[in-house]
């Protein structure tokens, strides 16, 4: 074990590592600041650029840039009222008012510093899960993998906010696309229309491009409201202050960290609903709950440690069982599988100096979060001048061109912008886009691990619940699908409309 | 653009129909009951099930909202002119990259898009230089993406 830990803190404290660290940061921290870029676009567009970087960088050029555009959503949020980037939306009223008292500082400070922490908190479980978790799965077989991408996939439909059946088309919509081309057990091409191109399957990396910056980019085109104003010119020491927040508010990081923690790792579902949850709950428990709204930096503190910690969480069942916790691990995972690194507990035990070497990419970046984040604070007022009239067409070359670099075709293009525009009317008919994601990335898997338990058991159902923990699965799963309408059930009588 | 569910029902009871078409042909794996139709169909039946119950959904709260509802950018002769730029552009560059090369499809490209988005003449063209000269560089020559040269082959460097 140590061997390999050394080994993972060579791989880490390398120059080249260092250097692609320092650079996604600054990327991360730009992409998370500028309103209509997200995190997950933050991490679909730096594929192609990973796409010709060893495993480690590359990993870290992901973890990296996405620790820092969650906080720097912040940013915007607190100055402009726009978040800038969903998982900070849940206090970006919050943080405008504080910054309306003159506030700005300590709002953003804690914004910062508790994300810091957050993240660090979500990387200790992380640590501490993931081989614990790895060490149970290794008895898994078909049976049980089959029940465990059933019930992420289940929670993906419930945890996302709106409709259900609409969550479960969209998961159906996402599984069909998996099972174009020659990706199946029987090697037979599906609906690949006789071309060559899609025998292969639909790119999954084109797709996400497609959906999480075209689909932006369409709504910034089409955007029709005044462009926010600045308030503060000029924000001054952001630490300060905070460790008196953080000796009165203890309880709240705690369980801020916890929650985001724990949403992070239920699959479909990472930041943003992290933040919002747990903003929700700080106002529960909060002994002023009055005072939430009007510029309160509780919330702020609590939800701000929520969404990184989802972060780190959303690796757990990503690196133990290949099922992404969050949009943003799906597309990691895709990285992973290209990288020859493929998640799955056999990951730990096979080449345990990579997983270390992740450990602790999580840990460093949360780290230069603090000063490299202050650093950014400091040139927000310029970040939040940049002309995005200039930008938004930029990104879409550059969307276009990383694209087209994953096969060199332009099918893939062609991909994308179906994709795109895709992904941006379903949105506008309150679809939710997580469960497509999961059904993509997991699609393979699901069918792969039915079929084999269909063979083993040569047709018996029956067999898919015989073994104890595939038993167990399979009623948690039913228990997720059918808790809605039992809950209904129970409520109908006592309810008087 | 927001359509009456009921529109979004029949489509993907459409698409599941014509799953289940499309999977007929496909053969068993041999000496097995299951084989490459088996996943399809099922998600084909889940697509017609919601489907279904989206018509009956929509149907039920027609009265709660327009069948088709657009949002303001369809007024805005502005908005729709840079989402048409947004979309053509990309067709555009699908289109004919291979034939006309890179550098001349991306400069046209980001000079529709500037101009659409009613950035001046001047800065137009300085971005869409900078813009397709910094993405040739970092793609074409340091991660040696094969980009088309088409039309200016003769002088690729």
């Amino acid at each position: 074990m140590w061997t390999a830990i050394g080994q993972a803190f060579s791989m880490v404290f390398e120059p080249y590592t260092l250097m692609v660290m320092v650079l996604a940061s600054f990327y991360g921290l730009f992409v998370g600041a500028v309103p209509g870029l997200t995190a997950t676009m933050a991490t679909a567009l730096l594929v192609p650029v990973t796409f010709f970087m060893p495993p480690i960088p590359a990993v870290a050029a992901m973890v990296t840039a996405t620790a820092m555009a969650i906080f720097s959503g912040d940013i915007p949020g607190c100055l402009l009222r726009i978040p800038g980037t969903p998982a900070s939306a849940a206090y970006t009223d919050e943080a405008f008012a504080m910054t309306r008292k003159g506030q700005a500082e300590k709002a953003l400070g804690a914004g910062l510093v508790f994300s810091a922490v957050g993240g660090l908190f979500g990387t200790v479980v992380l640590i501490v899960a993931a081989p614990a978790l790895a060490d149970f799965a290794l008895n898994f077989s078909s049976f049980e993998y089959f029940w465990l991408v059933l019930l992420g996939l289940t929670c993906a439909v419930f945890i996302s906010t709106g409709s259900p059946v609409k969550g479960v088309m969209m998961l159906l919509l996402g599984l069909l696309v998996a099972c174009v081309g020659l990706g199946n057990p029987a090697g037979f091409p599906r609906f690949t229309f006789g071309t060559v191109e899609m025998t292969g399957g639909i790119g999954m990396i084109a797709m996400m491009i497609g959906m999480f910056a075209i689909s932006e980019i369409i709504r910034y085109v089409v955007d029709t409201s005044p462009p926010a104003e600045l308030v503060v010119e000029e924000v001054g020491g952001v630490l300060k202050g905070q460790w008196a927040l953080a000796k009165k508010y203890p309880k709240q990081i705690l369980r801020g960290s916890v929650l985001g923690t724990a949403v992070g790792a239920l699959p479909g579902a990472g930041a943003d609903i992290a933040a919002w949850m747990s903003y929700a709950m700080s106002k529960k428990f909060s002994k002023e709950p009055e005072k939430f709204g009007t510029g309160h930096v509780e919330g702020i503190v609590e939800s701000g440690s929520a969404n990184n910690s989802a972060l780190a969480g959303a690796w757990i069942p990503a690196l133990v069982f290949g099922i992404p916790g969050d949009s943003i691990t799906a597309i990691v995972i895709g990285v992973l599988y290209m990288k020859n690194m493929n998640p799955g507990p056999t990951l730990f035990t096979t080449n345990p100096q990579n997983i270390y070497a992740v450990f602790l990419l999580f840990i460093v970046a949360n780290i230069i979060m603090i000063p490299l984040g202050i650093l950014c604070i400091k040139v927000a007022k310029r970040i939040l001048k940049v002309p995005r009239e200039i930008l938004m067409p930029m990104i879409l070359l550059f969307c276009v061109v990383g694209t087209f670099a994953i096969n060199n075709t332009v099918f893939e293009v062609g991909v994308m912008l179906v994709a795109g525009i895709l992904a941006y009317l379903l949105e506008a008919n309150k679809f939710p886009t997580a469960p497509a994601i999961l059904g993509v990335v997991l699609g393979g898997m699901l069918e792969e691990n039915f079929i084999t338990s269909m063979i083993k058991s040569n047709g018996d159902l029956m067999a898919f619940v015989a073994r104890p923990i595939a038993l167990g699965l399979a009623i948690l799963t039913a228990l997720v699908w059918f808790a809605p309408l039992l809950l209904r059930m129970l409520r109908k009588p006592g309810s008087v409309s | 653009m927001k359509i009456n569910d009921a529109f979004w029902g029949v489509l993907l009871m459409a698409l599941g129909a014509a799953v289940l078409l499309a999977v007929r042909s496909y053969p068993n794996l041999s000496g097995q009951p299951v084989g490459p139709a088996l996943f399809p169909s099922l998600i084909a039946y889940g697509l017609c099930a919601g489907g279904a119950l989206l018509v009956w959904q929509g149907w039920r709260d027609r009265a709660d909202g327009p069948w088709l509802e657009w949002e303001d950018w369809v007024r805005s002769p502005r908005h729709t002119r840079a989402l048409v730029a947004l979309l053509g552009s990309v067709v555009f560059y699908i289109l004919v990259s291979d034939t006309l090369g890179f550098l001349i499809t991306a400069l046209v490209m980001m000079m529709t898009l500037f101009r659409s988005l009613h950035v001046a003449w001047g800065r137009s063209v300085l971005w869409a230089v900078v813009a397709t000269v910094v993405v040739h560089f970092a793609f074409y020559k340091l991660l040696r993406v094969p980009l088309p040269w088409g039309v200016l082959t003769p002088l690729a460097w």
